[in-house]
């Protein structure tokens, strides 16, 4: 009795996590929550948003083993029609690319929620609702494979960002909001331009409307017409992720917004831009991304997001204006990972999104912590605080080192991998590019050296308490993870590198095909997937498969 | 018929005895020093017995597998894998550890005078408030050396190589409250990165051309992947050296080191003289292979070891600190082992490395002790004293009758130093000097003949200003000057000893009348083989006349003779002249302010270096980030759409969906008309 129970509990959650059940579960779960929050007292809504996201994040964790390692291509893959006249699905997926950022995603909300627990008193409720509003915003971008729904998904996502930079942000936080709102949306109008032109080139080469992801990767664009549409694209990711010039919104914004929100803005919605780039804007326009000089314009810029935001970074007198900087230094590496187009680079760069998640998460928590004691982000007001704080002066240490890169911290794997993939296919870019590992070392640990070391000479730091258990709470799993992934990367690597390699090889490949002039090879990683499994070549029809996720006449995504 | 047992090859198949532990000894160190360090730093007993504890331990096992490596004769390394640390696409590497001939040399320099340094610092930091702590930063340290000389491959012996330099910005700054301590240790760490910047760019390159990084492989595909002399090798390689430059305190990244003597006196001792400086040496060594095929390199590296061991040299002969004088002979003396291994003797160098770690140590910890002394009197007369009180040589003098142990081991390992016969110094720094002499360097050659001489200047005066002449500490606190307890002069005479004994496991053959002795050099044969091989067949024999004319046997006395007669001369003249205390003493004048003044290098570093980056810095962020994007396009066009939204909200319809629509179809017109054209 009691093992039938068992066995068929463990036989539905199997089926639950092979489908596409988990994602969805994932993507509408917190609306859930922020319809409790709105409806309960405002004392109440941080223990509903607290709950709601660590059960998002229990939810999310068995994806990590369940997902088939091995396999490029998209799993817990389904695609329900929504408004059908204009092509529009339900259809979602997750492959190497996602699965971390969506882990990222879960595993960065509930202690962000945490780092603002009693930081929040004005309108709590509508706080916490926006915390899970964004929670459903950040994995539905994540797992969208519809154009339409990620689009959906990017706006909702920004939103309830918005509102916490504006509502919830320090001083000056209606200039910062509104220039979060000004360069986001213009980046937002641009993909929309490329979305509808992407649609309207589909509908003209299939005959049938369609916003499905994997048709849109078989058109091959018009030579004219590609430069521009990938531009649209990739200036949209671009502010995102931010690249120089485009990055000036994002000292204001971290600096401004409350911590929760520094720290799902760094970890997560900077990784939104370098996903753009690798699942659409070069997946689209292969032959473009490629091309030796467009690879060579990004490269160069994130080159300059290397070194000139080092540079910028050294002299912040703010210390999360400073740590802001960190990000789009971090970022640069990532950038040069993506367009050397190399399977370390590229591994490395979706790593180290991870990784800056995870370190950058913890800078802002802990800046977050520093200006909870002290109602100051002036690095000069700190200063000797390893004499009075051990703990947290030590976890500022530890994240800091995991941050510029230290050998056997998380860091350093992202960094060399992108690095030691980027010079096999441009030497002096990364010779370069390292000399960011020199920069890093000079714009933190000065930092650190001005709060944690130096003489205790402020009256008001020698009373500061350590941190609390809650504090502790937060960053335990941090540094744990940031040990974690320096020393054994492995698990996520494996995970990353199929979906990755599969990634450089198919825009190779596209690339080359389309300056033939011969039809895209590709098509997607889920195609290619059959391929080294020597399966037979009719698409398998998978028990777990829910009979609604095929349209009649359709391919089945898989 | 007796079946005769195959001719195996000598040492196949020969096991190491628990190599994992030795790394993890230290680490688990850490780990219970760290965190009774947070969460019970008043309790002394810990990190007492476990600090140095793991370290014996750790030795024990290093012994153990040298002496089974000996009684094997085992001469291939063998390579133990834990785990795949980093892999993607066709790389991969492994968390692994090599035991071979060179790296238990190392390991067991690092342990053997680590223990004592640990043994050591439980006296001398007894007091310290940071007790705790302190041996948690020295058993990570210990952990990350050793990391650094057992680890299989590139990338792991980076993790040591980055984790020593931690631990050494750690302990540099580990008095944090005071400032120049904590910039010292930042000094240190952002010099050193410069150097890594180098390192990581070779492993790149190493990379790209052999397709590993294991030392195996690279090693092995190394002459294939790379001609003799190439450009490809000589960047490589030249690259790999940048790395050592900044580890190694060379020139032109020795600038830190000096200033690493803030740190307390067992982590300069151990870190910035027998150890974790010495790593670059090691990783020439390690990688003979590809210094032996960059001849442009291997001649870069001597060169830059001779100058800078005639520079570090003749600062240190107008040092007054007792810590910077002999901070400024490691940096010397380092430049010897590069110049040793930069023309080929890998094993010389390495023999000097073993030597140097004896008595530069002792040379610290007396300098410790003597601190240590003074600190105490100072503390018994109710004063807090100065640096310079206890640090300035200025300041002592006539210390020999207070301070007797010390004195007499501190002589041991100035006469090692100077490179006095029999004490060790001897043996490794001639064969170095005549190894370069042997290459035909006549330069080389003389600087090195020269930094000898300097060398006994330095040593004895710094000696004698200590211990010699008439004593200008002042005469309530000469009252109470006293020998540290046993548990730190003990590591003070074992040290002296090894500084005795050390140099005899090698004498070099051509020395007259002395027995030829080469069990070092024949121990480390297998490992540097290769590497011969390619100076073989490239550069030849060593000649085995010195480029003036004349046999080894005869420039080692002259080369004795010349440190000896200035060794006693600078003694004798430093003895019996009245030197007057910092307070009063006048800064030198002439050359002699020159060298004072450390060549001006530092403030020429700062001046053409460090202000113009951190100007540049608030020139970008102001003028560029804050005045050009923000201020002329950012915010003007905030301004052009603010204007611009006003002239459209007359538009404004407040109904959402006919946003869309406008939207859409104005995107769609777009396009249209992009299409159409």
């Amino acid at each position: 009795m009691l093992t039938a129970i068992v066995g068929g509990l463990a036989h539905n959650l199997s089926y639950f996590y092979h489908s596409h059940l988990v994602l969805t579960t994932l993507v509408f779960f917190p609306l859930l929550g922020v319809a409790f929050c709105l409806a309960l007292r405002p004392e109440q809504a941080r223990w509903v948003a607290l709950g709601t996201s660590l059960a998002e994040f229990g939810l999310s964790l068995p994806l990590f083993w369940t997902f088939r390692v091995g396999d490029p291509g998209f799993q817990n893959v389904t695609k329900a029609a929504w408004i059908r006249d204009w092509g529009i699905a339900y259809a979602v997926g997750v492959d190497g690319i996602s699965l971390l950022l969506i882990l990222l995603t879960t595993f960065l909300t509930p202690l962000a929620i945490l780092s603002t627990w009693e930081y929040v008193t004005r309108r709590t409720r509508a706080y916490y609702a926006m915390m899970l509003l964004l929670l459903t915003g950040m994995v539905g971008v994540f797992v969208a494979l519809d154009m339409f729904l990620f689009y959906v998904f990017w706006e909702i996502m920004l939103v309830p960002m918005y509102f916490i930079i504006g509502v919830w942000g320090h001083e000056r936080r209606i200039y910062a909001a509104m220039k979060f709102i000004l360069y986001t949306a213009l980046g937002s109008l641009l993909m929309l331009v490329a979305i509808v032109g992407m649609f309207w080139l589909t509908m003209q080469r299939s005959g049938a409307p369609s916003f499905a992801y994997l048709d849109w990767l078989r058109v091959t664009v018009p030579s004219g017409l590609q430069l521009w549409l990938f531009l649209a694209f990739a200036l949209a990711f671009a502010i995102k992720v931010p690249l120089v010039p485009f990055h000036t919104w994002l000292p204001d914004a971290h600096v401004e917004a409350p911590t929760a929100g520094s720290v799902i803005l760094a970890g997560v919605l900077l990784k939104m831009g370098v996903y753009g780039f690798l699942r659409f804007a070069i997946p689209f326009f292969p032959n473009v991304a490629l091309d030796a000089r467009v690879a060579m314009a990004f490269l160069v810029l994130a080159l300059l997001g290397i070194l000139y935001a080092a540079w910028v970074a050294a002299v912040q007198p703010d210390a999360k204006k400073l740590i802001a900087y960190t990000s789009v230094a971090h970022l640069g590496f990532i950038m040069v990972g993506l367009f050397a187009m190399t399977s370390q680079s590229v591994q490395g760069g979706i790593l180290q999104s991870v990784n800056h998640g995870i370190s950058t998460g913890a800078l802002f928590i802990l800046a977050g912590f520093l200006y909870e004691r002290r109602h100051t982000r002036e690095i000069a007001a700190f200063g000797g605080l390893a004499a009075v704080v051990p703990l947290l002066s030590a976890s500022l240490v530890i994240v800091a080192l995991s941050s510029i890169g230290l050998p056997s911290l998380n860091g350093f794997v992202g960094e060399f991998l992108i690095l030691l993939g980027a010079f096999r296919t441009h030497p002096w870019v990364t010779v370069l590019a390292t000399l960011g590992v020199v920069f890093a070392a000079y714009y933190l640990l000065p930092m650190v050296r001005r709060i944690v070391w130096n003489p205790l000479d402020k009256e008001e730091n020698r009373t500061l308490r350590d941190l609390s258990r809650r504090e502790l709470a937060i960053m335990l799993p941090l540094v744990a993870m940031i040990v974690l992934l320096g020393v054994y990367p492995r698990p996520f690597l494996d995970r990353i590198g199929p979906s990755a390699d599969a990634f450089v090889t198919v825009i190779r490949a596209d690339a080359w095909a389309i300056e033939k002039g011969q039809p895209r090879v590709a098509v997607s990683p889920p195609a290619r997937a059959a391929r080294p499994r020597a399966q037979p070549a009719q698409p398998r029809v998978r028990p777990e498969e829910p009979p609604r996720g095929s349209q009649p006449g359709e391919r089945p995504a898989r | 018929m007796v079946a005769l047992p195959e001719p195996a090859a000598a040492g196949a198949g020969w096991e190491p005895f628990l190599p994992g532990w030795i790394v993890l000894l230290p680490l688990l160190g850490f780990l219970v020093n760290g965190a009774a360090a947070l969460l019970a730093p008043g309790r002394k007993a810990i990190p007492t017995w476990v600090g140095p504890g793991v370290i014996g331990l750790s030795f024990l096992i290093v012994l153990a597998n040298l002496v089974s490596i000996l009684g094997a004769g085992a001469a291939e390394p063998v390579v133990r894998s834990y785990w795949t640390w980093i892999a993607a696409g066709d790389f991969e590497v492994a968390a692994a550890l090599q035991i071979d001939r060179l790296s238990i040399v190392m390991a067991l320099v690092v342990t053997g005078v680590s223990f004592l340094i640990h043994v050591y610092s439980v006296g001398y930091m007894g007091a310290d408030p940071g007790y705790a702590r302190y041996f948690a930063y020295l058993n990570l340290f210990v952990f990350f050396m050793l990391v650094l000389v057992l680890a299989a491959n590139f990338p792991v012996l980076f993790v040591g190589w980055e984790g020593v330099g931690l631990c050494s910005y750690l302990l540099i700054g580990f008095w944090f409250q005071e400032p120049a301590k904590a910039a010292a240790g930042l000094k240190a760490f952002i010099v050193n990165r410069i150097g890594d910047f180098g390192f990581l760019v070779g492993l790149f390159m190493l990379f790209a051309y052999t397709g590993s990084l294991n030392f195996q492989q690279v090693f092995a595909a190394a002459p294939q992947a790379f001609t003799y002399g190439s450009a490809a090798i000589t960047i490589t390689t030249l690259f790999l050296f940048l790395g050592c430059v900044g580890k190694s305190a060379q020139i032109p990244l020795y600038v830190w080191l000096p200033d690493a003597m803030h740190g307390p006196t067992p982590v300069s001792a151990l870190i910035h003289a027998a150890t974790m400086v010495t790593a670059g040496v090691y990783l020439v060594a390690r990688a003979s292979v590809l210094f032996a095929l960059a001849p442009f390199t291997s001649g870069l590296v001597a060169g830059v070891g001779a100058l800078t061991a005639l520079f570090a040299a003749s600062i240190a002969l107008q040092q007054f600190d007792i810590k910077r004088v002999i901070a400024y002979s490691t940096i010397s003396q380092l430049g010897y082992m590069f110049a040793g291994v930069g023309v080929g003797a890998y094993a010389a160098g390495i023999f000097h490395l073993f030597t140097h770690a004896f008595f530069k140590a002792l040379l610290f910890l007396a300098a410790g002790a003597v601190i240590h002394g003074l600190h105490h009197a100072w503390a018994r007369v109710g004063k807090h004293p100065t640096e310079d009180e206890v640090q300035d040589l200025r300041n002592m003098g006539g210390l020999r009758d207070a301070l007797p142990w010390t004195s007499w081991t501190a002589w041991a390992g100035a006469l090692a130093l100077a490179g006095i016969f029999p004490f060790a110094g001897f043996f490794s720094k001639d064969e170095i000097i005549w190894s370069v002499g042997a290459r035909g360097l006549t330069i080389l050659w003389a600087v090195l003949l020269l930094t000898a001489a300097l060398t006994a200047f330095y040593v004895a005066r710094w000696a004698a200003m200590t211990f010699s002449g008439e004593t200008r500490v002042p005469g309530d606190v000469r009252r109470h000057v006293h020998e540290a307890p046993t548990v730190m002069m003990v590591p003070l005479i074992l040290l002296a000893a090894g500084s005795l004994v050390a140099g005899w496991l090698n004498v070099a053959p051509g020395l007259p009348f002395l027995p030829g002795v080469s069990r070092f050099h024949d121990f480390l044969a297998p490992v540097f083989e290769q590497a011969e091989a390619i100076w073989l067949a490239h550069a030849g024999e060593f000649e085995h006349v010195a480029p003036v004319g004349g046999d080894e046997g005869l420039w080692a006395i002259v080369t004795l003779a010349l440190a000896g007669g200035v060794l006693y001369a600078v003694f004798l003249r430093v003895s019996a002249r009245r030197l007057l205390p910092a307070a009063r003493a006048p800064e030198p004048s002439g050359f002699a302010r020159l060298l004072y003044r450390k060549w001006y290098v530092d403030e020429l570093y700062d001046r053409f270096i460090v202000r113009p980056v951190l100007r540049a810095s608030d020139v970008f962020w102001r003028v560029v980030d804050q005045g050009l994007i923000d201020g002329v396009f950012v915010n003007g066009s905030g301004a052009a759409s603010r204007a611009a939204g006003w002239a459209l909200s007359r538009l404004q319809t407040g109904d959402v969906s006919t946003y869309v629509v406008a939207v859409l179809v104005g995107v769609l017109i777009l396009l249209a008309a992009a299409l159409g054209g």
